[in-house]
């Protein structure tokens, strides 16, 4: 490839966010310490800094596990808390994983970074099979509505690379995963993050598996249907006011596509007061444009004057969001103080803020097993289950499963100013 | 139907724009800090695109050490000038003038730490709740966990146990009186998208980021640029080299690589085909290898 070639690859590569969830012991840092330092995003004086710390320690071979172990609490411990966010690109693709630990008492953590991801990759021990863990991961996953998931079968040299093993976990996986509904495409690769088979190169120690080592799959998967182009969402961020003699009576709204396609001429409604009018223009500062589509962002201008601000949506009449203050969702709860039927707090919706009441703990999912838990009903750190709220304004909305961005909020403790649980709208 | 695929830059171009929006949404008073680095210009770049064809609603501010390059300092006022932008300074040299800060002695001695209460005192006295600096979450690793907001405490400092959780696109500015946050839009880029970013949007950058001649000496590996702040000391010759920068920070401590990457594509080749993370020529991180988080749980940015 000449350089010209290489450029313009840079230009047109798009973008992977993919999380992966394990606990301490599955391989998890191995695998993301072989993919950054087998695709070089891992720079020499990083390298020199953990063979002289994997020297410290004992460790037998380079530790690639360190590479991904940021606080120097964390190091202390050998720990992995909290999401970490890692980068690296090939020719293809630029990649963005969020790394989150795999116990139960990280449940948050893998929802957080659940929430942002187009894959997920869920590490299974070989020697175990499917585990508690696995069913939980995989939950979260359908929960937080990624579409695609790879079941790394990891620990593949401790098997004898046998394809046996392999077929029986994917057999007790897809068992168990018929339960799942957002899931849309499930893969299933054989590897060994340690000795790197099948992660970036096909394993030559089995011959037997003819499907993409790990990167390969993470380079071709398609993820360009994940976004919803069909229904039209601009949550309204920011009027843009100029105030200047050029620019004297421009009134622009600015915002973020969360789905559809808007194009100059569109008739729109905006909620929640129904007003309708037409799009006059989408400008940029580098000039107006054809159509802006998600997640672009933009601002617009209308061919009339409406009373609009932050917090308002632009949708078209034909597929306009839901308009109300009686909410069912599914959430997960991420405060020690536990949730109570009757709580007030502030709840964040796209660019709106109001308040909440919670009306009705419905009941709990023991997340290990998908039961219903509906004895216990008490909200504690890390659960998950369905609630129903009102809000005190009306919120413009969607269900999750059609649109994460307008079917998603938080909810912020009035007190604290903590954000104590993450939702999804059913 | 057209292809709606987006490129990897225009999804971090758009998402560093619609956190810009959100901060001057959540915030009374955010402040954008400028250091004349390829960073803070992009990201002055990119608040222009938020808030066109209106003004940039919110001042940049320069924390000065007093020891600049001239060149940085003759391309921040350009900026502002073109930009039509509030300039807000804080001065370093001020501050030590005043007796708030006391500049460290020793060899190698450096601003850096001062930076820090200057910093602190000028987003007190100006009141300003947010500050957006242009920081990404690739540079170091104890950056990897660092929120687009960023929520300090009423001393200004970061714990990272107290972190909110950030979920989808939801961000939560919330606060008590006192207290502030640190906004980094650029979160989610590395520095190779700053650069292809820089070049696909022609976005001028100081003459220093760019090879040239220059008088220097090499102080424990790191090759320091002869200044009226950087003079050889015993033992150390005066080389002529053919250099240039890779960071714009303290001319004291900011190290320079040998390069003939006088334009932009060549730069990129260099940086494509780089051994050494960015942050590897500046001296204060060499300190330890903690050294980062220590600094930003004093409030460094």
């Amino acid at each position: 490839m000449t350089d010209q070639d290489n450029a313009q690859s840079y230009l047109d590569m798009d973008l992977l966010r993919f999380t992966t969830a394990g606990s301490v012991d599955d391989g998890k840092s191995t695998l993301i310490g072989r993919l950054l330092y087998d695709s070089k995003a891992i720079f020499e004086d990083q390298l020199e800094a953990i063979e002289k710390t994997s020297e410290q320690r004992g460790d037998e071979n380079v530790n690639l596990a360190l590479l991904t172990d940021g606080l120097r609490a964390e190091r202390e411990q050998g720990i992995t808390i909290d999401v970490a966010y890692r980068y690296f690109a090939t020719p293809r693709r630029k990649f963005i994983i969020a790394d989150t630990p795999g116990h139960i008492q990280y449940t948050r953590n893998m929802v957080t970074g659940a929430s942002t991801a187009n894959l997920a990759i869920i590490l299974v021990d070989a020697r175990k099979g499917v585990i508690e863990q696995t069913c939980r991961h995989s939950f979260i996953a359908d929960l937080l509505r990624i579409q695609h998931v790879v079941i790394a079968v990891n620990k593949m040299d401790l098997v004898d690379w046998s394809e046996e093993r392999f077929l029986e976990i994917k057999e007790e996986f897809r068992r168990f995963a018929s339960r799942l509904d957002s899931i849309v495409e499930v893969t299933f690769i054989p590897i060994s993050a340690l000795k790197g088979d099948n992660v970036v190169e096909t394993s030559e120690n089995m011959p037997w598996y003819k499907g993409p080592s790990l990167l390969y799959h993470l380079e071709t998967v398609y993820v360009g249907s994940d976004e919803n182009h069909v229904t039209a969402r601009f949550p309204v961020q920011w009027v843009i006011r100029p105030h200047s003699d050029e620019h004297h009576d421009f009134r622009g709204y600015a915002g973020r596509v969360a789905g559809g396609v808007f194009k100059p001429g569109d008739e729109v409604v905006v909620q929640p007061s129904g007003f309708n009018a037409v799009i006059k223009a989408v400008h940029s500062m580098d000039g107006e444009l054809q159509e802006v589509f998600a997640p672009l962002s933009a601002a617009i201008t209308l061919d009339r004057e409406i009373d609009i601000s932050r917090g308002d949506m632009i949708a078209k009449p034909n597929n306009p969001p839901t308009v109300g203050q009686d909410i069912e969702a599914m959430i997960c709860w991420f405060s020690e103080k536990p949730l109570s039927s009757r709580g007030k707090f502030i709840l964040r919706h796209s660019t709106k803020e109001t308040k909440a009441l919670i009306r009705d703990i419905k009941y709990k999912v023991d997340i290990n097993t998908l039961h219903k838990i509906e004895d216990d009903l008490e909200f504690r750190l890390n659960d998950i289950g369905r609630i129903s709220l009102r809000t005190a304004a009306p919120l413009c909305y969607d269900p999750y499963k059609m649109n994460r961005s307008t079917g998603s909020f938080i909810l912020v403790d009035p007190f604290t100013n903590e954000t104590v649980g993450a939702a999804m709208i059913i | 139907m057209s292809d709606y695929t987006v490129t990897h830059l225009k999804q971090l171009e758009s998402e560093a724009i619609f956190v810009l929006r959100e901060t001057a949404a959540q915030f009374e008073r955010p402040a954008l800090l400028f250091s004349g680095g390829k960073d803070s210009i992009v990201m002055t770049h990119l608040a222009r695109k938020a808030f066109w064809p209106a003004r940039i609603p919110f001042p940049l501010l320069h924390v000065d050490t007093g020891h600049n390059f001239s060149e940085t300092i003759e391309f921040r006022d350009r900026l502002v000038e073109e930009s039509g932008a509030k300039l807000v300074v804080a001065s370093v040299q001020k501050a030590i003038d005043e007796g708030r800060v006391v500049e460290e002695s020793g060899n190698n001695a450096s601003r850096n730490a001062l930076q820090i209460q200057t910093l602190l005192d000028c987003l007190e006295e100006g009141q300003y709740d947010a500050a957006l600096g242009g920081g990404r979450r690739d540079e170091e690793k104890a950056r990897a966990k660092e929120r687009f907001f960023s929520h300090r405490d009423e001393f200004g400092q970061w714990d990272p146990k107290n972190q909110r959780p950030e979920l989808w696109n939801v961000f939560n500015g919330r606060m008590s009186p006192g207290e502030h946050f640190r906004v980094f839009p650029l979160s989610n880029w590395t520095e190779m998208d700053v650069w292809q970013y820089m070049k696909a949007e022609e976005i001028p950058i100081p003459s220093l980021y760019f090879a040239h001649e220059r008088d220097v000496v090499v102080r424990n590996g790191t090759i320091l640029a002869i200044s009226e702040f950087v003079q050889p000391r015993d033992g150390e010759t005066v080389e002529r080299k053919r250099i240039r920068f890779r960071t714009m920070g303290d001319a004291t401590i900011t190290g320079a690589v040998e390069s003939d990457a006088d334009d932009m594509s060549k730069i990129i080749e260099e940086v494509a085909a780089a051994r050494e993370t960015e942050r590897g020529n500046r001296a204060d991180d060499k300190r330890s290898e903690s050294a980062m988080e220590d600094r930003k749980k004093q409030g460094y940015f």
